[in-house]
């Protein structure tokens, strides 16, 4: 099993350990990731330009087809905007033809073949949940843990085609194979509040705070994210805006490949657990 | 008289200019910490820190810069070795060609007790160096035309640079063609050296150097009599070896003259390496006085910013040195365009032609905004649309081969585009409140939703908010703004957004678009789709508020512009 990996902007210098901790827990599940020079996936410039947006991602795209490869992403806000460009691009055939027109130059084309896909439905569908029950060397006891979709990954539901959208259990499956359980909680499928981030702070740390409380309130002894920019805001942002400012209410959010990591049996150095600004060493209390 | 004059002028100009460069870096900066210091502070703690730098061990940390990153270039040879062979080819010729041809005066002369330039090694070697830069000169073509991010980004400065090395190379070869074939300066050499009175042996010496040195005469021409050129070897073996090997060895200046052969006489009646030679120093000398000034002043910058960077602790630096580091940084960018071959975001450029997004020129664009030149509110929009366009991915400071951190660079000017009025335009949008917006979007006429030419299957598909469909199925179930968790958290949201959504697309049914474009709730849309995948009839909701952002935004710029 091969796919290109895509990293998206903010994953090579903010948040390193989601790199190594995915290709720790992909390679020890056999599957092999090359890497491409991507380009950003289209997600941030969508505010100001469609048209830009689609450009990006028909360019990400037409790189994977160049080595024949489908893309495979940790980062929800990439996987959402990949998919649903390529989405409108593959029903839109006139409009992918003026699009391989600005490629063309640089020998690229992209015909509507290439897959993007998330690593969590990886994992679920390609990989499977007993392969990988079957690796799982220390698993979790007692703990609990709040799952965080990331809005972009669930909807709109017709053309991500991830889970359902309003009752996905994809990711609690995947929790559930590492041991530990998972909680109920309130604004488990809103957004995060990172997009805002930067334009409107306030509304920004309320979304977030709302729901860190409701983690908390629910039982949770961690967040687990399966998203750079939902990392980034539960863990740099939180720590940076909240626990610095005297927040008592805090949670600690892990990535899942640092979760099923550990239960693999994987070197933490890989992992990267001490590369979290909000300390995640308690999880470590749990494995068997 | 003209040599030495010009000379002098040229070294006055390229002293003052170089002068000038300098003192800039203590004067200008980029960051809110620039403000707070004068040029003597900076100055001062610059001294400071090269003082204790160069009497501490991290003398050796500079030694090595000095070898690895400024003389061997190892940085190119990470990146491409095309690239790296390129400079190495330029940067070596050249400074041989510097220091054995155009000083010879001051250093082959007394270093070499047989320096002649006529003679090998030296005239081999001069036609080796100067081939060296000739070479790297057409790899820098051939990159700047094959490349798609350096053909986008090729300007004057980097056309000059070609252009002003291509011209000292090419009269060079030519002066030294047109002196081989010339039938004036043999004369004057014959007169100078030979002493010759028979008229046999001037025929003779003529012929041998017509037949062996390419000099083409008007008085003989070959093929000649074995005995004619026996007499002739003699003569010029007394008179002339010595001090000439044979011309081949000049392969390029010999190659010339073989080309120019059949009009070499009609070039020497118009004194052609007399010009040839005012044309190779006087262009020489512009380079020299106009270096500072030029791509090539990073000669002197590049080698002090890499040493600055490889000493200076980037995280616990003081801001007086900070000001004066980025100040730096700002003059040792090469504009070699390998920021923006690889940023990430820089394939928009095809889409909004804003150069300001390709981070080479937005480094140009910011150079001109921290020397606080009077810059014009259409060019600093730009600059803020370039600048936030940037995802702050980090790539280009990774990939810059001169080590600029240009990241830190777009951060900080950030803060000062902020401070002078240019914020990130969707906070100035929430901050300026919905109706000041809408007013100053209001009459605004949306020219294109499409920068396709002839697009129209790109209008259709990507405008919904202008199309009655979009909105048909709507009956007002206001789910959108229920499911909305933005709405969510205000206790007043009307107060807060201006308008909920369900009420947007009310207003858009009803073709009302001006009314909701400045809205709040247009710019606090996290994108995340609930509305949408909640509503009961369809109705691309998010996508929709995504468009009027997209619409709002281009208003915007054209506001800011003058029409």
């Amino acid at each position: 099993m091969k796919f290109a990996l895509f990293l998206g902007c903010k994953i090579p210098f903010y948040l390193q350990h989601y790199a190594s901790a995915t290709r720790a827990v992909l390679d020890a599940l056999g599957v092999e990731l090359i890497d491409i020079e991507f380009n950003c996936c289209g997600n941030p410039i969508n505010d100001l330009s469609r048209e830009s947006s689609l450009l990006l991602s028909a360019r990400n795209l037409a790189l994977a087809q160049q080595q024949n490869l489908d893309i495979l992403t940790p980062c929800k806000c990439c996987f959402g905007t990949l998919k649903r460009n390529a989405y409108f691009l593959k029903e839109n055939h006139d409009l992918r033809q003026e699009f391989n027109g600005l490629l063309k130059d640089e020998n690229l084309h992209w015909d509507g073949h290439t897959e993007v896909k998330h690593l969590l439905s990886v994992l679920a569908h390609d990989i499977g949940f007993e392969a990988i029950a079957e690796q799982i060397k220390h698993p979790y006891k007692d703990l609990k843990i709040a799952t965080h979709y990331g809005c972009q990954s669930l909807r709109p539901s017709r053309i991500m085609n991830f889970d359902d959208p309003l009752d996905p259990t994809i990711f609690e499956k995947l929790v559930a194979l590492t041991g530990a359980e998972t909680v109920e909680w309130r604004r488990r499928l809103e957004c995060c509040g990172n997009p805002v981030w930067g334009k409107n702070n306030q509304l920004s740390l309320d979304l977030m705070q709302k729901k860190l409380s409701d983690t908390r309130q629910a039982g949770a002894h961690f967040l687990c994210a399966a998203c750079t920019h939902c990392q980034i805001q539960f863990d740099t942002v939180q720590d940076a805006e909240l626990i610095q400012h005297g927040s008592t209410d805090k949670q600690a959010s892990l990535l899942y490949p640092q979760l099923i990591g550990l239960s693999l049996g994987l070197p933490e150095a890989d992992l990267g657990l001490e590369n979290n600004k909000v300390d995640i060493s308690g999880v470590l209390e749990f494995l068997s | 008289m003209v040599f030495s004059l010009t000379l002098y002028i040229s070294l006055i100009i390229f002293g003052l200019g170089l002068f000038y460069r300098v003192w800039t870096w203590f004067r200008i900066g980029i960051g809110p910490e620039t403000a707070n210091f004068s040029v003597s502070d900076r100055t001062a703690a610059a001294f400071k820190a090269v003082v204790t730098t160069v009497f501490s061990r991290k003398l050796f940390v500079l030694l090595k810069v000095l070898v690895a990153d400024v003389i061997l270039q190892v940085r190119f040879l990470r990146e491409d070795f095309l690239r790296w062979l390129m400079h190495a080819l330029i940067f070596f010729g050249f400074m041989l060609l510097l220091l054995m041809h155009a000083l010879d005066n001051f250093i082959s002369e007394p270093l070499f007790a047989d320096y002649y330039a006529t003679i090998n090694p030296f005239m081999f070697l001069r036609n080796f160096f100067g081939a060296m830069v000739v070479l790297g000169v057409a790899i820098a073509i051939y990159r700047r035309v094959t490349i798609k991010g350096l053909r986008l980004t090729t300007k004057g400065v980097d056309i000059y640079a070609i252009f002003i090395l291509a011209v000292i190379m090419i009269s060079g070869v030519f002066l030294e063609g047109a002196k081989i074939s010339s039938y004036t300066e043999y004369q004057i050499m014959v007169e100078d050296y030979a002493e010759l009175e028979e008229e046999e042996e001037i025929k003779a010496l003529e012929s041998y150097w017509v037949q062996n040195y390419g000099t083409v005469s008007p008085n003989v021409k070959g093929p000649f009599d074995a005995e004619v050129l026996e007499m002739g070897q003699e003569l010029h073996e007394a008179s002339c070896l010595d001090c000439h090997s044979p011309p081949q060895w000049a392969f390029m200046g010999y190659a010339f003259a073989k080309v120019t052969n059949p009009i070499a006489l009609a070039l020497d009646s118009v004194g052609t390496s007399t010009i040839l030679w005012y044309i190779h120093f006087l262009a020489c000398f512009v380079g020299l006085a106009y270096l500072p000034f030029s791509k090539f002043f990073h000669i002197f910058s590049t080698p002090v910013h890499l040493m600055v960077n490889a000493v200076g602790d980037h995280d616990r630096a003081e801001p007086v040195n900070v000001a004066t580091r980025r100040a730096i940084e700002l003059d040792a960018c090469t504009h070699c365009g390998s920021c923006s071959i690889h940023c990430s975001v820089a394939p928009v450029f095809s889409k909004i032609p804003n150069a300001n997004i390709l981070p080479s020129e937005k480094l140009i664009a910011l150079k001109a905004f921290s020397t606080n030149k009077q810059l014009s509110s259409e060019k600093l929009h730009a600059i803020q649309e370039g600048s936030f366009v940037c995802t702050s991915c980090y790539r280009c400071t990774t990939v810059c081969p001169v080590g600029i951190d240009l990241q830190d660079l777009w951060l900080a000017s950030r803060k000062d585009l902020t401070a002078k009025g240019f914020p990130e335009p969707q906070a100035w949008a929430r901050e300026t409140g919905a109706s000041e917006v809408a007013t100053i979007i209001k009459d605004i006429k949306d020219h294109k939703t499409c920068h396709f030419p002839g697009g129209h299957s790109m209008v259709k598909q990507l405008n919904l908010s202008d199309q009655a469909s979009t909105f048909s199925g709507c009956f007002k179930c206001a789910t959108c703004t229920v499911e909305c968790p933005v709405v969510a958290n205000y206790q007043n949201p009307s107060e807060a957004l201006d308008l909920m959504p369900h009420q947007i697309m009310h207003a858009l049914g009803l073709g009302l678009k001006e009314m909701v474009l400045g809205s709040r709730m247009v710019w606090d849309c996290l994108g995340c789709y609930l509305c949408q995948e909640k509503c009961p009839m369809d109705v691309k909701v998010t996508d929709v508020l995504y468009e009027l952002k997209n619409i709002a935004y281009e208003r915007l710029r054209t506001a800011a512009l003058p029409a």
